[in-house]
């Protein structure tokens, strides 16, 4: 090939490339965010199982992963998997949850799943010391990077107070649903994290949450528009106390929860009383879920939801 | 047949440096760090008596063979030879002298340099360490850059084999330095190599010592040989006097280019015979190809320009960045902090040859150059600075990779109990005390919660320190969102602690309700 041809041809192909990006680009202004409202329940809350055992039962109650999950969907499970620790930390989210999730996905019809998230400690070690990316790959998804600023889209948050807008990891704004599957721990910071707080691993720029009113910005985030199809709380083993990275065993509670529901905030509510026994945690101190029902993203109001409890 | 296992061992033990170097994926089994420690230098400082015996012998056996393929800056410059032989047609080496007093004013005024403390010149001419920084600073670069062209294509694909990296500065100094050590070595190995190994490296000199006192050497067969000078042409250390049938044994480094090119079959490679008395050099050096030549001008002004403009660069660098610094921030760090497993900066100062294989495999790229911070003789050894990442608590790795025992290895639970600086806090910068709003990202990192927060207004919680159980891993710091000056960073020490970290019980909680 000359020199003129070659030339040609690369020009060609990044043409190729940038029109490709632009079609997806273009399909996503146009989807649609309606998600299944078959669901039986508002909240499902399990104690007693193993992680995925627990999962299998809340789902159900749910009327399967069908109902959240269409054919052909691409799917991105977000775990937390913030840190270079053990699953016996409580620091990340339980791999073998995230494997059934995967799997549940796929057997609903998923066309691919990926899991992320934007780490704190060095991603490679945090992604393979937490179970996480084995797990996930051996149950058929894509482990994706997080932890280069190109790898994020910016979208406008319009309902945010602190926050107007954001970088959001592109395996989330290029899919057509996702899940949050958070693990729930004491945080020095926000008090404490769980759903609303794991949203913090799908922006690049989390020194601006902090610097500008972190309970707020938290808040703010989970006004985004695409929101998780499925907020699904890891309580199989909890943090109580140097949250979020943890020190020692003495820091962890074998609690053997799970908490699963749409509402975002019905999850963190629920999660949060959930805690209290653990340590005591009022919900006023976590300040960000009643800041999020403020701006409509869903309700603390427990007695007025459906709940289902499970016993395993 | 001899040349061809030299050259097959070299580049495989070349390759292999090389590319655990530049591997920072771990795709490579981790206890390949024995190409560093095997080096001669890094095993005598590190003391390694095994190695340093196995080096002995091989040389006192088979003469300069470390030079020829374990040593990768001699084969970088072979590399560069063969180019250039490839390049320019009918290149031919010529006999020369040797320069034995400026090869043993080098040597000596290493080892005087050494012993007063100033490690620099060894780091800076130790043939290994000045390849370290050569492929640390300049080819990890293009690896890097290499890496992340083939992850925009993979990526815009859906595939993520690759991933992207950062890449940057590590520092002007040492980059200068490499950068400087490239062209001039390889420049020097273009035109009649391996000028540098048998003029200035203190290895070369040392092991050229030795090798005269080798069981095996290149030698003559009289009978066969009629003088017409081929091998002299092609020997690149220049060692061998073709008319006078004399091969000067310090020089030479075995690498057989000599016998291969022999089309009589006068030069074999076997046990010393006993000598004939040697004449004492009284014969006037030249081959028989080109006429005397006896000073190479053009060459000396090169040495001698190279080195002024070096060290007019390296001043003209250290003005710009001491300049910059003062102008860019307040300087607050007062004490640099080491690696963790440097027991004193005195330790690093004697033992860092600055060959950056820390600085390469660090995953956390915490690990850099330092500039003047540990003083002149500590210049380019390793300090830790927290704009990319923060130590990882329990990485152990920059020590399991020394090759020197500059950092030395710890294990897990060593590692854990290290403070390599002590925590500082400025309460004034701290976002939770002048916006009042709630932060914490400090303690969120902080492995062994030094860094912890306690109750401040209303809900909110605000950062306190506890120096006694504090790493110095700098988390905090890296982390900490406060601008224009962090509220909270690490302080160096200039010996590292061990610290005590309480045990705590396991207290059996049970949660048997749903709290709700």
């Amino acid at each position: 090939m000359d020199r003129r041809n070659f030339l040609r041809a690369v020009a060609l192909t990044g043409a190729a490339i940038t029109t490709m990006k632009e079609a997806d680009a273009m399909s996503l202004l146009t989807q649609s965010f309606e998600t299944a409202n078959a669901a039986n329940y508002d909240l499902v809350a399990v104690m007693g199982g193993e992680p995925e055992a627990m999962f299998r039962k809340a789902i159900a109650e749910m009327g399967g992963m069908k109902n959240f999950i269409s054919k052909g969907d691409k799917v991105c499970v977000k775990p937390n998997i913030g840190w270079d620790q053990p699953v016996e930390m409580a620091a990340n989210t339980n791999p073998k949850l995230i494997a059934e999730i995967v799997k549940q996905c796929f057997d609903a019809g998923a066309s691919e799943v990926t899991v992320f998230d934007h780490t704190c400690d060095d991603w490679r070690k945090s992604y393979s010391n937490s179970g996480i990316e084995e797990a996930a790959k051996k149950a058929g998804a894509k482990v994706v990077p997080a932890h280069q600023e190109s790898y994020y889209k910016t979208v406008s948050l319009p309902l945010g107070k602190s926050l107007k807008n954001a970088k959001i990891h592109q395996a989330i704004v290029d899919s057509d649903k996702w899940i949050n599957v958070p693990i729930l721990k004491n945080h020095g910071g926000a008090q404490l994290t769980i759903s609303m707080k794991n949203y913090m691993g799908i922006v690049w720029d989390r020194g601006y949450f902090h610097a500008n009113d972190l309970q707020q910005c938290i808040a703010d985030v989970c006004t985004y528009a695409k929101r998780p199809v499925l907020n699904v709380v890891d309580a199989y083993r909890l943090m109580k106390t140097s949250g979020p990275r943890g020190k020692s065993l003495s820091d962890v509670v074998l609690s053997k929860g799970l908490f699963l529901s749409q509402d975002i905030i019905a999850a963190d509510t629920a999660a949060t009383n959930f805690f209290n026994q653990a340590r005591e945690m009022p919900l006023e101190r976590v300040s960000h879920i009643a800041k999020g029902q403020e701006l409509g993203v869903g309700t603390m109001n427990l007695e007025k939801l459906n709940i289902k409890r499970l016993r395993m | 047949m001899l040349k061809k296992t030299r050259v097959v061992l070299s580049v495989i033990l070349f390759s292999l440096i090389t590319f655990y170097f530049l591997d920072f994926r771990d795709l490579l089994p981790g206890n390949l760090h024995f190409l560093a420690e095997i080096q001669l230098i890094p095993a005598l400082l590190a003391l390694n008596i095994f190695i340093l015996l196995f080096l002995l012998a091989l040389t006192l056996i088979f003469g300069r063979v470390y030079c020829s393929s374990i040593c990768p800056m001699g084969i970088y410059q072979d590399l560069l030879s063969w180019l250039s032989k490839k390049m320019i047609k009918r290149k031919k080496y010529n006999y020369s002298k040797a320069k034995t007093v400026l090869r043993w004013s080098v040597l000596a005024a290493t080892i005087v340099s050494f012993i007063f403390g100033f490690t620099f010149l060894v780091g800076l001419l130790d043939p290994y360490g000045a390849y370290g920084r050569m492929v640390t600073h300049l080819f990890r670069p293009a690896y890097l850059a290499g890496n992340n062209l083939l992850d925009t294509i993979f990526t815009s694909f859906n595939n993520y084999t690759f991933y992207k990296v950062s890449i940057y500065s590590l520092g002007v100094f040492s980059s200068v330095t490499a950068l400087i050590t490239l062209v001039v070595i390889g420049y020097l190995a273009w035109k009649n190599g391996r000028t540098w190994c048998n003029t200035i490296c203190p290895v070369g000199t040392t092991l050229g010592f030795l090798s005269k006192y080798a069981l095996l050497k290149i030698q003559f067969i009289d009978e066969n040989c009629n003088s017409c000078g081929l091998c002299s042409m092609k020997c690149k250390a220049s060692c061998i006097d073709a008319k006078n049938k004399q091969i000067d044994y310090s020089r030479c480094v075995t690498c057989f280019n000599c016998i291969e090119s022999c089309n009589r079959d006068a030069m074999n490679y076997s046990l010393i015979k006993p000598k004939k008395k040697k004449t004492r050099d009284a014969l006037p050096a030249y081959t028989y190809l080109k006429d005397d030549k006896p000073v190479d001008e053009s060459k000396r002004r090169f040495l001698s320009a190279s080195l002024v403009t070096g060290l007019a660069a390296g001043s003209l660098f250290a003005q710009e960045v001491t300049h910059g610094l003062n102008m860019k921030r307040e300087l607050k760090r007062q004490v640099p902090i080491a690696p963790p497993g440097v027991p004193s900066f005195d330790h690093l100062r004697e033992k860092c040859i600055s060959c950056h294989l820390c600085v390469s495999k660090c995953p956390s790229h915490v690990i850099k150059p330092a500039f003047l911070e540990y003083g002149l003789g500590g210049m380019m050894q390793p300090k830790l600075y927290f704009d990319k990442g923060f130590c990882n608590y329990d990485c152990t790795i920059c020590g399991d990779v020394c090759p020197t025992g500059a950092i030395l290895p710890l294990t897990k639970e060593e590692k854990n109990h290290t403070q390599m600086g002590k925590v500082q806090f400025i309460i004034e910068n701290c976002i939770v005390y002048y916006d009042e709003t709630s932060c914490g990202a400090c303690s969120e990192h902080c492995p062994t919660q030094a860094v912890h927060m306690v109750p401040y207004k209303d809900s909110l919680t605000i950062p306190e320190i506890n120096q006694e159980i504090c790493v110095g891993c700098g988390g905090c710091e890296y982390v900490c969102p406060a601008i224009p000056f962090k509220a909270i960073y690490v302080e160096g020490l200039t010996s590292q602690n061990v610290i005590e970290l309480e045990h705590e019980e396991v207290e059996e909680t049970v949660i048997d309700d749903f709290g709700f």
